[in-house]
């Protein structure tokens, strides 16, 4: 392939030699330009309704049947036919090899555009990103879907389609306290997982529950001798995987329930790195599309007239409305991302003094590419912005930061602003905005009564006076009742310990758990 | 680089979590469906379509926190300095930040497929006595093809069928091509040598011989299309709709009875293959109209209820045998009779439609304003009232308002345990 003059293609039809040629002169800009590493790529071209199909099912090729996605199917119809939304350009999902949807319908330029920017920014932020490597496995993921595809299926043969669809409901509700935060004991190989499913299955069907065991025989005995630590230590309490938690100690869920959990609780836990990367992610695929198609330009690969359709999509991809303007919904992790991107970018390479004294470290030293990869591989949003959102782009945003309590009378306070005094505190706020850790609420297993009614009790420490909203908790727990088949208690506590409010939910008569 | 070509695939894989999503919403689909019927022309019903329907009736609970202390980000700041208050919207989290998931998800709208449509609703209705009557599934005969056979008609000949066999027969027997013999014929023309000539003349009148022997296409040879006859069990309904359309029927109560018609035929037309409908219309003498002059058409005069039943006897009498349909019948009207009909209409009923009737209703339609249930009872409902108490399988409601009708229509239907009465 010549490496400059020849133009890729001309106008805005493609073929699959086309797409070929595209990817051979993305691919050399991004590995010999920018150093990136990547999963080897996979294109798919599909037609808009297979991309609303593929949305409508978190983006997954392959993915058990539940009614949820049936009704995200049906309102993403109804907002795309109606014009509300536009489809994404892409679809792309972190397996290896990387699987990028392109949509038919796109011009030869966009295939462009999303080739650079998913099979090799995305593909690239997958493999290299700490969060990534520790929490997903992309060798694994889709045979691990396939299987549980399979599963669900067998399981809605055996025992009903609507006994596994109570039990999903329960686990999809609880999803968001299915994930593991720290890494550590465990981390993720799917494939050994689909393996070992089958076998534990058995195995835990035949063998003796540890919780149970401890529960005493007679009760002279037990009390003395089962203390509260030591009972807490064996259900390895406290646990914020509730999923977790009740996979390996619900006393009456049968064995494909466990499954079931065990495989809502992996998928949520492949996704976790995606909610805590956003911007970065975004940022990242936008960065790199951006070099890529502006060098393609420059080598005389794109015409002009390509070039300018693609600034176009560009700039509406990074778009910022202002916090007044009808169309704004919070920062757009594109534009936000690309902009601290390119911001590094200037740092890096005509750092002012302002930069310098904030950034010593990357100020000036030259190695843009390699300064890029080096933050694309070791940050999550938070600390991303917490570290690199620089003042200059606070004052090109016009950032500022907005303090709301409720006991203030006078109003909303505007608490910094894009000044001197305001920057570190606007950066720190933003950044906190994206600190998960901080955004869920904080909600514990902190005991299970075994003495008396096999009551599981939770906490959940409020931060900044938020707290549950009543209907969905009443509703969650509903679920996590009818999966724990005993009385369920949450206490909601404030920093100092004091009760706000307390919930206990029974389980339905016609419980999950058979 | 891997490039693989997926559009081929089967698309709408989301088919089945759409069914399965329908099947979790029903309640409120057929709710929608229902308000989005009453509003419409019935005959639209069933070209299906839009429905509305509450997302939040459908949605995916999860803790969600709420209130507190809030702190923002902003971009776009124009005007303010550190330390400004700002106004609070009227409504807590009218411009809130961070409510990225989950907001405007209220109502959305949903489209439905025909056959969607007209499930939901109908779906829980079913056509009271359908077992009882099992004689009403009769048979009647269907065509398929049967491969070939040695006779039939003419009409039935397969050409290509008949040809091949043909040819299949000259090539086996050897029959003399036309150019084989053209050949000789050029040759005896140009042959001098006498021995020859009469060597190539005896060849000839052989091929000849042999030509005339076997013949180009055989009786044996010809082919017809064979069809054989399938009993298909049909189902076939009639419905008889009579309409009092005397002088004191008014626009009103014609539109009223007539959404109940079409909701009727809506309804038997999916249950069976066959549909037929009879309009009858009445004053103090009955006749058999079409659709248009039936709800349309101008009359008045006097009311005689039985005529038109006089006028159904007869035509179930002709055209439709009790053995082989379904027999149907809604009869609305304003409830005034003559006094004398009374009991040559309760004896029609009795002894010639009920018996043969799967389902008879009666309709009584007041007009918009008046409290149809306030005022004394009308003499037709006060007849049926009567043979309904002696046990005669009447079903009667009194209708005002369009709204109405779905409902009832409905409770008319809906299914029911086997001793249950309308």
């Amino acid at each position: 392939m010549g490496s400059s003059g020849e133009l890729l293609f001309d106008g805005a039809d493609w073929d699959f030699p086309t797409l070929q040629r595209i990817h051979d002169a993305c691919e050399e800009v991004a590995r010999k330009e920018l150093g990136l590493d990547v999963y080897p790529n996979q294109i798919e071209v599909i037609t808009a309704e297979q991309m609303l199909d593929a949305y409508s099912s978190v983006g997954m090729p392959l993915f058990y049947k539940h009614w949820s996605f049936g009704k995200q199917f049906a309102f993403q119809e109804a907002s795309y036919r109606k014009g509300l939304m536009g489809l994404a350009y892409e679809i792309v999902i972190n397996s290896s090899p990387c699987i990028s949807y392109l949509m038919e319908e796109n011009t030869a330029t966009m295939q462009t555009l999303v080739i650079a920017h998913a099979a090799f920014g995305h593909n690239h932020f997958f493999k290299n990103n700490y969060l990534f490597k520790q929490w997903t496995d992309a060798e694994g993921i889709l045979d691990y879907l396939e299987f549980a595809k399979g599963y669900i299926a067998v399981c809605e043969d055996r025992h009903g389609r609507e006994t596994v669809e109570r039990t999903l409901d329960a686990a999809h509700a609880l999803m968001s306290h299915g994930v593991d935060r720290y890494p550590g004991k465990k981390t993720l190989d799917l494939r050994a997982e689909e393996k070992r499913a089958g076998e534990r299955r058995q195995h835990e069907e035949a063998v003796f529950n540890d919780l149970w065991r401890t529960v005493p025989n007679t009760k002279a005995k037990s009390k003395a001798t089962l203390s509260a630590e030591r009972r807490r230590a064996l259900l390895g309490l406290p646990q914020e995987n509730i999923l977790y938690f009740l996979e390996k100690t619900a006393p009456r869920l049968q064995g494909w329930q466990r499954e079931l959990i065990r495989i809502v609780r992996h998928i949520a836990q492949y996704f976790y790195p995606q909610g805590q990367t956003k911007v970065m992610n975004e940022g990242t695929a936008t960065y790199v599309h951006y070099r890529i198609m502006s060098r393609l330009h420059q080598q005389g690969r794109l015409t002009d007239g390509n070039f300018l359709e693609f600034l176009q999509s560009h700039t509406n991809v990074v778009f910022q409305p202002e916090f007044d303007d009808r169309r704004y919904s919070g920062f757009n992790p594109y534009a936000l991302g690309f902009a601290m991107m390119q911001d590094i970018e200037r740092i890096v390479k005509t750092p002012e003094d302002e930069d310098r004294a904030w950034f010593p470290d990357i100020a000036g030293k030259g190695d843009v590419e390699g300064v890029l990869r080096e933050i694309w591989s070791n940050y999550r949003d938070e600390s991303f912005i917490n570290q690199f959102l620089s003042p200059a782009l606070i004052r090109r945003f016009r950032m500022f930061h907005l303090h709301d309590d409720p006991a203030e009378s006078q109003g909303i306070k505007v608490d910094a602003i894009h000044d001197e005094r305001g920057y570190r505190r606007v950066r720190r706020e933003l950044a906190r905005q994206y600190d998960v850790g901080f955004v869920d609420a904080n909600i514990e297993v902190v005991d299970v009564d075994l003495d008396g009614d096999r009551r599981l009790m939770l906490r959940h420490t409020t931060v900044k006076g938020a707290q549950l909203n009543e209907t969905d908790t009443r509703r969650v727990l509903q679920h996590l009742a009818d999966l724990w088949s005993y009385d369920v208690a949450l206490t909601e506590l404030d920093g100092t310990d004091k009760v706000l409010k307390e919930y206990v939910v029974s389980p339905r008569a016609a419980a999950v758990a058979a | 680089m891997h490039i693989v070509d997926r559009r081929l695939n089967p698309g709408s894989k989301s088919l089945e979590n759409r069914q399965r999503f329908l099947r979790r919403a029903k309640a409120l689909v057929q709710g929608a469906v229902k308000k989005s019927s009453q509003d419409r022309d019935i005959k639209d019903v069933l070209e299906g379509g839009e429905v509305t329907i509450p997302l939040d009736g459908m949605d995916e609970p999860r803790f969600r926190r709420e209130g507190g202390t809030r702190d923002m980000v902003l971009p776009g700041n124009k005007k303010f300095v550190e330390g400004d208050w700002l106004q609070r919207p009227n409504q807590s989290g009218a411009k809130g930040s961070g409510a990225g998931e989950g907001d405007s998800e209220d109502a959305f709208r949903f489209v439905l497929s025909r056959e969607e449509f007209v499930d939901l609703f109908l779906d829980d209705l079913e056509l009271p006595d359908l077992a009882k009557r099992k004689l009403a599934e009769t048979e009647s005969e269907g065509i398929r093809r049967a491969g070939y056979a040695t006779s039939g008609s003419p009409a039935n000949i397969s050409i290509s069928r008949t040809v091949s066999r043909a040819l299949a027969r000259r090539v086996a027997l050897r029959r003399p091509r036309k150019d084989e013999v053209e050949a000789l014929e050029a040759e005896l023309a140009e042959c001098d040598d006498e021995t020859r000539r009469r060597e190539l003349l005896a060849l000839l009148d052989a091929l000849k011989a042999k030509v005339k022997r076997i013949p180009f296409i055989d009786p044996i040879d010809i082919r017809y299309r064979r069809f054989e006859t399938v009993p298909k069990p049909v189902a076939q309904a009639v419905m008889f709709c009579l309409m009092d359309v005397s002088g004191s029927m008014s626009e009103h109560m014609k539109d009223l009875a007539k959404r109940f018609y079409m909701l009727l035929y809506v309804f038997l037309k999916r249950r069976y293959k066959h549909v037929e409908i009879v309009f009858i219309r009445h004053t103090d003498r009955a006749e058999e109209v079409d659709e248009d002059t039936f709800f349309h058409g101008p009359a008045s005069g006097g009311t005689l209820v039985s005529s038109a039943l006089v006028a159904m006897h007869d035509i179930v009498r002709t055209r439709f045998r009790p053995a082989d349909w379904n027999i149907y019948a809604a009869q609305a009207s304003d409830g005034d009779n003559m006094t004398s009909d009374s009991g040559v209409t309760g004896h029609l009923l009795t002894d010639k439609i009920l018996p043969v009737c799967q389902f008879f209703a009666y309709l009584e339609v007041g007009e918009a304003a008046n409290y149809t249930f306030d005022m004394p009872d009308s003499s037709l409902w006060t007849l049926y009232e009567r043979l309904r108490n002696e046990g005669q399988p009447l079903s009667m409601r009194k209708v005002s308002e369009r709204g109405e009708i779905f409902p009832v229509f409905q409770d008319l239907f809906k299914r029911r345990t086997s001793q249950e009465r309308v």
